[in-house]
Formats: C-alpha cells, structure tokens, sequence
C-alpha cells in the first residue's frame, strides 16, 4: 500500500510513469557494468609502491605495521609485538584456514583460541581480504572464517595480510570481492586505523567503541605472487 | 517531540550570541573544521573532478529513483531482510516500534541517525515503554542532556569539557564521585565502559544509511567511533532507517561519493570505519543480526522531486555547509531550532515542516555563497534559498515592514530616471545630515540596523553618476 503509494508519489515528482521498457534495460545494463568512475592517481604504482602507499597510509592514520618475510615469521612478529606492548598473550583469532595454516607453537607462549570474539577478549587476530593503497584501507568481508565481531571488540587488533594482496584503489578490491565470493557477504567493513572519536571538543582522541590500537602484520609474499 | 521553533530564528540566535560557553565552542572548533577541509581537499588532485561526478551519480540516481529503489528492495529481499516503505515519519515510528515490540525488545541501541532525529524515534519508543541508547559519543551526551544535536556529523558541537564532566557526573551515580575528569581521554574511557554494556544487552540496533545500493541491496554507514558497527552487529534485530534519496545504483557510484564524503566533512581522507550491510547472517557465519529489516522514508522528500528543491536531495549530509557558514558560526545549530541546521537546514527544513514555520531560516543568510563552493554535490544552496525567499514573498510570509520598503524600492526601480533622481536625492541627504562627523548614528525606518553599528555617510555622487563618469573617460582615452 504504502510502497506504491510512495513509488507514484516519486514519478509525479517526476513528471511520468514506470520507466519505458527500453530505458529500465538501460539502467539494468549499467548495473550489471558497473561502471567505475575516476580513480585518483595516487594509487596507480607498481605493486611495491602500491605497498608502501598502503603502509604509509596506515601509520598516517595511527596503526602500527611489521613487515616480515613470510608467513612463518608472524607467530613471532605477533609475540614479540604483544611483549613491547605488554599486552595479554591469549587470543581470539578468527578461524580462517591461511591462519589455522601457521604454525603457531613456534612460539608456545601464544594460547590461541579460535571462533568469534567476545567483550573479554583483549587481543583479536582477523584475516585481511584485501589492503587498499589509497588510503590504507583494509577489507573485512564478514564469513564463517572471518567473524566481524573480532574487528570490534578486542581492545587491540592484529590484522594479518599478505602483500599480494594489496591493490591501489577501492574498486579494485571491490573486483576481488566480486570475483571471489560471488556476491556481496552479510558485511563488508572497510577498517582505516584505529576507532576514535572527536565529539568532545572537536578534538581527536583514539580509542572510542572498537579497537583502541590496530596492528597489521604485513607478509611479503609480493615476490612470489 | 521535538516542537520546531524555527519561527523563532531572530530570537534564539539573539540569545546565541549572548550564550558565552557556545561562543567559545564554536570559536574553538568552526575554524579547524574549514583548515581540515581546505588540506584535504588540496591533497586531492582530482578532487574538483570528483565533485562533478558525484554531482553527476546523484542526479541520475534522482532522476531514476523509483527503479533504483524496487531494483534496491528485491536484493535486500533476496539477502534475507524486509524494505519497510513509509511515506510518512508516523509510519516510519509505527514500523519501528512493531518490529522491536515482535523482538521483544526492552533496550534498543542506536548509531547516530538524522533521519531518526528527524522522526524523532526516541521519544516514540520510549512512550511504549522502550528504551533508546544513543552510542555515538556526541548523541549520548545530547541524550543525556535531553536536546537535539546542534550540528549534522558533530552531535555535541556547542558544548565544552565542563558540560561533559557535569552530564557524565549526574548521569553516572555509581561511579566513584571523587574521580576526576583532567583530559578529554577520561570522557571517552568512561563513555566506553558504560556503553560496551549497552552494546551487549541490546536487543535490537538501529542505525542510520549514508547510501542505499541499489545493485547489492547493501546500507552503507561511515562513522570514526565504530559504535555503529557494534550497534549493528551484536543484537538480534538491526533497523536501518534509510530516506528514499539515500539510495546510488552500484558499489562503483557509492565508492565515488565516498571519496568526497569524509574529505567534504571531517577532512579525512577516509573515515575509520565504512561498513556495508547486506541483510541477515549467513549460514555458518558466527556473528551478525539474525533480522535485518530497512525502514525507508519519503516524509517530504518525493514532494520535493520535479521542483527547484530536487537537487536539494543530492546532499550527502558532510556537513561542509554549515562548517564554512558565517551565519552557523556565529549562532550554531540550536537557533535554527528544529533537526537540520546551517545552509543545508535553511533549504531543507521549509521543505519538510513548511516554509510557515522555518521561513526565517533561508533568510538567515548573507549569501557569501562560501556554502556553494564547498558543497561536494554542488548544491547551489544560495540560489535554493532564493527560491524559499521567494515563496516566503508571494505567501505573503514576510514581515509587513519589509514588504513595504520592498514595493517602494521596486517601485523605483521600475522607473530608472526617477530611481537615480531618488537616490541622488538621498545621497545629498544623508551628506548632508551627516555631515559634521562622518556617520549617522540612527536612521528612520532602518533602527534595527543602526542599533549596532553606524552608517558612514554617503560621499558626493550615487554609484550611476560615477559609472556614467567612468564610461565617458573611458570612451575619450
């Protein structure tokens, strides 16, 4: 009732009817397309500046990053960066094969515990989709290997990507999304630093509802990708 | 309810300017708004550019509004949720008050939502017994001290530390009351541990939508805190309450506006979290709401198609406007008294509570035209507010005084020679009258003007005479 009365109300507004068959194919036609508009020049680099954009971007916007040089080595860039900050050693880690694939009892100190996180949760480790260079961005879609609950509520996140995986603009992380799962997931957050917030005084101040801090433990894989 | 009291404009923004603790808030924060801005925006080459493009998305998504939205609901249904379509703000409440009321819902979380100030959606749940928390860090606090945000993206925008420390001491009675509250970080850890239990005893979230998309049924919301997220993750239910023109065709166009968006409002390159929401969880997934319902709102806005205000409804709401208003700076939000203030309030709020009502507000304007030209959709708010004016004029609105000293002028204006005779008459006069010390101090029938401030008196001839003179110069060299 209400939905044809509004859908009336708006091509009154605008002086016809249902779009003529040919137009609505038209408009299909760009949706299936997509088309993608301008994409700022700052991110068409060569893949090792488009990693370095992505990291610069990220300290820029208060996350730390340690580069290692391959996956064997996160367990200890992971310890090590939890003993400088004198953080908690037990964590949440969201269950997604390339992490369950790490051999985590290189360091037997870690006590890992893997699902999604919950308030009590000091330390999360999630697995990044994609980086984003343009602004240090990274991809979150929200899967069974890949709760969004691990990108809130931890006081501290440890996001685990591997160069390769970076890409220049949105719209191209948004093409791996699209070739890769298909469709949209339930969620898709795109996480650039640390929560914060400037509502008193219009002032910046980190650490609001979701991680105080963000560590991204970049492996470089680039060279064999 | 929130009563408008935007026919109160010249009154409230009197008391504003007496207001010390809100001039001091708006001389602290207006001015690092508009330097936030100016950087990023020179950061981006391409920016100018990406202002036409989203100019340019959003007008197509107007002018095929109706496809975008049926193409929109079908895939919110194919991901799993309900579009609930509204025409007006009473059916918007009805429709959120029954969904949460079939949860079973006692406490509702909500991430800041102008549309849901604009519906006023709190007071309705709370009438049926209800319980609304806002999360965002400047709503909570407005929350608390029972007004309406006095800004679009910075809730809290008037007040200073005092205000927080005294809200958050009467609010929070069982904390120790002998804590202190020396930094700004003190008001955010506290608000944090009160609201992380919220968070997780809420049984439905509602949140706001930046954008509808149109080709993956997805609600998009921006926000820095991440209370959103939480909002919209942890309860049983979420609610989105999305207006009509929210909605874009495809990832590509949003991603678009996304990139004018937060570098147009907090001068960020990007915002921390953009979060898209595309119905229920999944199966197999470990977290997320179970029901996702959207709440889509005309209230005014389809009314607004087809007429001078329809590319009112390409605002992304960055809050650009208000930001570079000489008038939002020096009165702030509250005197424009009802939910939208600063340029983008002046054109909108007649639109939707009537040009009777918030008449004065598209006449609280200079016309600097600064809003125009920070404006990320290109807005020619200026020429909207014209229009209102008018409206205001022919509706015979405006006040008696100038209506008549608007005739006499036309009058004149009408008839040139008698124009320029009138006002060379008036220049001698006025030379005359003050003649001895250079200014007037008073003026029949502009009192209200020379109330704060003196007229210099006119030098020899009027503007016409020297024009004249200068063309003839010209004309001889």
């Amino acid at each position: 009732m209400s939905r044809e009365a509004m859908l009336t109300a708006i091509r009154r507004g605008l002086k016809r009817g249902p779009l003529p068959s040919d137009q609505a194919a038209m408009l299909r036609g760009r949706l299936a397309d997509h088309p993608r508009h301008l994409i700022p020049a700052r991110s068409r680099l060569p893949h090792p500046g488009q990693v370095d954009l992505f990291v610069r971007n990220l300290e820029k916007e208060f996350a730390s990053v340690t580069r290692v040089a391959d996956v064997a080595a996160v367990p200890g860039a992971v310890a090590d960066f939890l003993a400088a900050q004198n953080l908690p050693t037990s964590l949440v880690m969201a269950p997604h094969p390339e992490l369950q694939a790490i051999d985590w009892s290189s360091r037997p100190m870690l006590s890992i515990r893997e699902g999604r996180a919950e308030a009590t949760d000091a330390v999360s480790v999630q697995h990044v989709f994609a980086g984003i260079a343009e602004t240090g961005t990274m991809m979150l879609p929200s899967a069974p290997v890949r709760p969004t609950t691990i990108n809130l509520l931890a006081d501290t996140e440890i996001a685990i990507l591997r160069a390769s995986r970076i890409v220049g603009a949105y719209e191209e992380a948004w093409d791996l999304l699209r070739a890769e799962l298909g469709g949209m997931p339930r969620n898709v957050m795109l996480v650039t630093g640390p929560s914060r917030s400037a509502d008193i005084e219009q002032t910046l101040e980190l650490g609001a509802h979701g991680p105080r801090q963000i560590h991204v433990v970049l492996v470089d894989d680039s060279a064999a990708s | 309810m929130h009563v408008p009291t935007s026919s109160a404009f010249k009154q409230s923004a009197t008391e504003a300017l007496r207001n010390a603790g809100l001039q001091k808030a708006l001389g602290r924060s207006g001015p690092a708004f508009i330097a936030r801005r100016a950087a990023a925006a020179a950061n981006l080459p391409e920016f100018e550019q990406l202002r036409d493009i989203a100019r340019d998305i959003k007008n197509h998504a107007l002018a095929n509004l109706d496809f975008y939205l049926e193409t929109y609901e079908a895939n919110v249904q194919k991901a799993g949720g309900t579009v609930h379509w509204c025409a007006t703000a009473e059916d918007a409440r009805e429709a959120v008050l029954k969904i949460c009321q079939n949860a079973g819902a006692r406490t509702v979380t909500k991430g800041k939502s102008m549309i849901g100030e604009e519906i006023a959606i709190n007071d309705h749940l709370e009438k049926h017994g209800i319980t609304p928390v806002e999360t965002d860090l400047g709503e909570y606090i407005i929350q608390l001290r029972q007004e309406l945000p006095s800004h679009i993206i910075a809730p809290a925008f008037h007040l200073n530390m005092e205000d927080w420390e005294e809200a958050f001491r009467k609010a929070h009675t069982d904390l120790p009351p002998d804590r202190t509250f020396n930094e700004r970080r003190d008001v955010l850890t506290e608000a944090r541990t009160k609201l992380r239990a919220k968070f997780l005893a809420a049984d439905v979230g509602i949140t706001g939508a930046n954008f509808l998309i149109a080709e993956t049924g997805s609600s998009v919301i921006v926000t820095n805190e991440g209370n959103g997220d939480l909002t919209q993750t942890l309860p049983r239910v979420h609610i989105v309450l999305a207006s009509i023109e929210k909605c874009v065709p495809t990832i590509e166009d949003c991603t678009s506006l996304l990139r004018v968006l937060a570098r147009s409002a907090t001068g960020q390159d990007f915002s921390v979290y953009t979060t898209f929401s595309t119905g229920a969880r999944r199966p197999g997934d470990l977290d997320g709401p179970e029901e996702y319902h959207v709440v889509l709102i005309d209230n005014g806005r389809s009314g607004m198609l087809g007429t001078e205000f329809q590319e009112m409804l390409r605002c992304i709401r960055c809050a650009a406007c208000m930001n570079h208003c000489p008038v939002y700076g020096a009165v702030g939000g509250h005197a424009y008294g009802w939910v939208y203030p600063g340029p983008m309030g002046s054109v909108l709020t007649p639109g939707l509570i009537g040009v009777e009502e918030a008449g004065q507000l598209p006449n609280a304007s200079t016309f600097c035209g600064k809003c125009e030209s920070v404006c990320p959709v290109r807005i020619p708010l200026p020429k909207l507010m014209r229009h209102w004016r008018e409206r205001e004029f022919e509706r015979h609105l405006s006040p008696t005084a100038g209506r008549t000293n608007l005739g006499l002028w036309a009058f004149f204006a009408r008839r040139p020679s008698l124009y320029r005779l009138a006002t060379r008459a008036a220049a001698m006069g006025l030379g005359f009258l003050g003649r001895r010390t250079g200014r007037l101090r008073s003026l029949p029938l502009a009192g209200g003007w020379t109330a704060g401030r003196d007229l210099p008196t006119p030098e020899g001839d009027t503007f016409f005479a020297r024009y004249a003179r200068q063309q003839r110069e010209a004309s001889r060299q």
